[in-house]
């Protein structure tokens, strides 16, 4: 092991049922520093961590602690806690109906929990330490989410943690609980501890770290001096295109008439939702395919899901075709003709249990009403043409939907939504976790689709798909339309700069 | 579910996978167990009963007619069960209140009335919106306060007995008409015991609401993924509420029949532990009692099971306080057999067994 570090990871491979989730990643952590760990969703980034913790066995490779000679091995949360590596996730996952203190000492077995007026003290002790304002009798669940994360930091601190991670702690925070908590982890850096912390945001990274080390695809792109690697390379790095990539050139299979003074299928003025966006204000024509562009968690997921109805809309008007609508609820944006492919397959897009065939006609069936159910005819009909004519590799359309892999999971949904001939269809990342063909297959079906007359909003966390459909990008970032990419702008190096932002805007 | 051609081996496969398999074969171990101890539980008699009519009488006919407000239970607390993930305990309280309700009705303000106050057509449709009331306040407070269904219908189940009561105000009526009485028992010259009627009228209806509505789809669909539901723009509140206020309609057809059985109540026995056996009825017809997909004959089927089981309890002389000790165990032994990972066991128990016997032969 080197001098400085606490922490090495060497050569880490982990695979699950058809995924190389971690192709040999080296990782080293060093006594106080705060180390940003990057990439995008599926690059690896929580399996890396779920090993280190313990959650997940490795399947090859090392780990070393300081102090420890030879390689040790982490079987459980537990056992990592022992060896002084914590972890703080997202979501606050101690006990909010029992007190600060409680929630410091609980499951740490060491029979704090008999001297109530010793943990207290202790805990304040610790807290005043630490600047984290609460008080140890308080009920946890009283203090603000911040102060709650801190207090999970707290625990982890007494607990003598040499390593510990931040997994997306900010997300739900707001300025200025984000600005408290990096005060904290500055002050457990001076302290040695080393810390690795996973987040999405650009801005916080390059606030707070020392060091970014960057996954992609399972495998190890690098690990960088902050000073050493500005934004846009950082974006680059982590969706694997490098700027002077400019080779990618729109492809020619456009061709839609997008005729004069049409008024547009859909345009929306002030939308808001509240699901923590801007209100923004955008339109499609007809036959146009259009994407949202930024980081994952910018809110390109949240501008379509408020326009589809699907979170809770608060302000702005809608027009479809020039006429003033109201969307409030999913059904009235299908009466309307619009349809929506969610962004997280599992939890909002199939029903599991149900058969292919009740997936694929469910959205139509509830567009023409309670009391016209089809025939099992019918279908079994409209089932069939659309197993064929997305070629859904399917036993039987009796097969229920869950038993299916995940591409042929997203065709159903897929499927579904074409069945009910939307004039307007938005995708959100239609293409996740699907073999390279069939992504094909599906930007080809939505320029078909387009030719054809049907506008489509197309998000995808790759930039060569978003190129090869979108004819106009719209680019979110921190949850604000903040410009779009139309013609010459749409090149791998512009949608970078314009998603980045920061020094690289205009 | 019609497999074309399946060879001898695939088919009692594909019977153990459909989910009918699982009462008919508690069935069939019920029967085969009676008819070893005593073959005369099958017997069947014509003569004339009390009432001086022709009838049917004997174990099986019993089952028949007092499976029949099970039965009529089962259907709505399978589309409950379907579409909320929780189940309705208030259900044998609520049919207090509905029969209550029924004899308040027929009684006016007399408690023994010599003839009846109201048709005995409009006192049934009276308890019918009673009963839909006190469902639809079981389906605001799941669907939309979001309260576990059990404990939300725990406040009717501790609290229906005695607003039956306060309906007549604690008195215990008796109507003295014959007619109201054929409800529950015989109808001169039918042999054939009402409720099964009634219960039988009552699956055709299911039957057909199934088959020209979406309730089964929407329903199921709202229970296994309310998220994804909603985004196909159904209400997942409502149709949980919805199925919450079809319950309550059975549980006033079962509520009739039972004050119509002794044209009469008492309020603290009426239909008691009711709400188990439907449940229970549920769970035996294979349906996952954390809602989703559901089979609606399994749960008819079921609930004749159960009081299958209920009659040859009786027939062997088991207290009725020791009832449910029995069918505890049958309880137990249905849900550790449906527990996903005893399940995978016996999956892979018996792809072993298939495949010794392959290399067998």
């Amino acid at each position: 092991m080197k001098e400085k570090s606490i922490l090495e990871m060497r050569n880490i491979t982990k695979t699950f049922p058809g995924v190389k989730a971690l192709q040999g990643v080296d990782f080293t952590l060093c006594a106080g520093e705060i180390h940003a760990l990057m990439g995008e969703n599926g690059a690896g980034k929580s399996t890396l961590i779920k090993v280190l913790t313990g959650v997940y066995g490795k399947d090859g490779g090392e780990i070393y602690l300081k102090g420890i000679d030879g390689a040790v091995t982490i079987r459980s949360p537990q056992e990592a806690q022992k060896l002084g590596i914590s972890t703080v996730y997202q979501e606050i996952t101690l006990c909010p109906n029992l007190s600060v203190a409680e929630n410091m000492y609980i499951g740490r077995g060491e029979g704090q929990l008999q001297n109530w007026k010793k943990m207290n003290r202790d805990a304040d002790q610790i807290l005043r330490s630490l600047d984290v304002p609460a008080q140890a009798t308080q009920q946890l669940g009283s203090c603000s989410l911040a102060v709650q994360q801190m207090v999970a930091i707290a625990r982890a601190v007494d607990m003598d943690c040499k390593v510990l991670i931040l997994d997306e702690p900010t997300s739900s925070l707001d300025e200025q609980e984000v600005a408290k908590l990096f005060g904290l982890m500055r002050d457990l850096k001076a302290r040695g501890v080393g810390i690795i912390f996973v987040t999405h945001f650009l801005d916080q990274v390059y606030e707070v770290c020392d060091k970014i080390t960057v996954l992609r695809d399972g495998q190890l792109v690098g690990e960088y001096e902050i000073k050493d690697l500005p934004r846009v390379k950082l974006v680059s790095k982590m969706l694997g295109k490098e700027l002077d990539d400019m080779s990618d050139i729109r492809s020619e299979e456009k061709e839609y008439e997008v005729k004069e003074g049409e008024v547009p299928v859909y345009e929306a003025e002030g939308l808001q939702s509240n699901s923590g966006i801007r209100p923004f204000n955008f339109y499609i024509k007809k036959g146009e395919v259009n994407g949202f562009t930024g980081l994952l968690g910018s809110g390109r997921s949240e501008c379509v899901r408020a326009i589809f109805g699907a979170d809770h809309v608060v302000s702005g008007s809608v027009k479809m075709k020039g006429k003033p609508v109201k969307i409030t609820k999913p059904i009235d944006a299908m009466k309307n003709g619009i349809a929506y492919l969610p962004e997280d397959r599992k939890r909002d897009g199939i029903i599991g249990d149900l058969s292919v065939r009740d997936n694929i006609i469910l959205a139509l069936q509830v567009l023409k009403g309670f009391f016209k159910p089809f025939t099992r005819a019918e279908a079994n009909k409209f089932a069939d043409e659309y197993i064929k004519l997305l070629e859904i590799k399917t036993a039987s359309a009796d097969t229920p939907i869950k038993s299916l892999s995940g591409g042929n999971q997203q065709k159903v949904i897929l499927a579904r939504w074409l069945l009910t001939h939307p004039e307007y269809l938005i995708l959100d990342e239609p293409t996740r976790g699907i073999d390279v063909g069939t992504k094909v297959d599906i930007q080809k079906l939505v320029l078909k689709l387009a030719s054809e007359g049907m506008s489509v909003t197309f998000i995808s966390s790759e930039t060569d798909e978003m190129l090869r459909t979108c004819s106009r990008l719209v680019v979110m970032r921190d949850g604000k339309m903040v410009g779009e990419l139309t013609g010459d702008q749409l090149t791998q190096s512009g949608i970078m700069n314009a998603i980045a932002g920061g020094e690289a805007d205009e | 579910m019609s497999k074309k051609a399946e060879n001898k081996e695939g088919f009692f496969r594909s019977l153990l996978r459909q989910q009918i398999f699982i009462p008919l074969a508690a069935l069939l171990i019920l029967a085969v167990f009676n008819l070893i101890m005593d073959p005369g539980f099958f017997r069947i008699n014509l003569g004339p009963n009390s009432a001086g009519n022709m009838v049917l009488s004997g174990y099986l006919i019993t089952i028949l007619d007092y499976g029949s407000e099970l039965a009529i239970l089962a259907i709505g607390m399978t589309l409950v069960t379907a579409a909320s993930g929780g189940q309705d305990i208030s259900v044998g309280a609520a049919m207090a209140i509905a029969g209550s309700v029924v004899l308040r009705v027929l009684c006016g303000t007399n408690s023994r009335p010599d003839t009846l106050q109201a048709p005995i057509i409009v006192a049934f449709l009276i308890s019918c919106v009673a009963a839909m009331l006190f469902g639809a306040f079981n389906g605001i407070l799941v669907a939309y306060f979001k309260i576990q269904p059990m404990v939300a219908t725990l406040i009717l189940f501790t609290a229906g007995r005695s607003i039956a009561a306060w309906i007549n105000n604690n008195e215990l009526p008796i109507i003295s008409d014959p007619v109201f009485g054929y409800f529950g028992n015989f109808i001169p010259g039918i042999p054939v015991p009402t409720p099964f009627f009634i219960a039988v009228a009552c699956m055709i209806v299911i039957f057909l609401v199934l088959k020209f509505t979406n309730l089964g789809l929407y329903t199921q669909a709202v229970g296994i993924n309310a998220d994804s539901s909603r985004l196909n723009g159904l209400n997942p509140a409502f149709i949980k509420f919805i199925t919450f206020v079809i319950l309550g309609l059975c549980v006033a057809v079962a509520g009739f029949i039972k004050v119509s059985r002794l044209s009469s109540i008492n309020y603290s026995v009426i239909a008691k532990d009711i709400e188990m056996d439907a449940i229970l009825a549920v769970a035996l017809g294979g349906n996952a009692l954390g809602g989703g997909k559901f089979n609606m004959p399994a749960s008819i089927l079921g609930a004749y099971v159960i009081q299958f089981l209920t009659t040859t309890l009786y027939k062997f002389n088991v207290q009725s306080d020791a009832l449910p000790a029995y069918k505890a165990v049958v309880v137990i032994i249905l849900v550790v057999l449906s527990a996903p990972s005893v399940r995978e066991y016996l999956g892979r128990i018996g792809k072993k067994y298939a495949g010794t016997r392959k290399e067998a032969a």
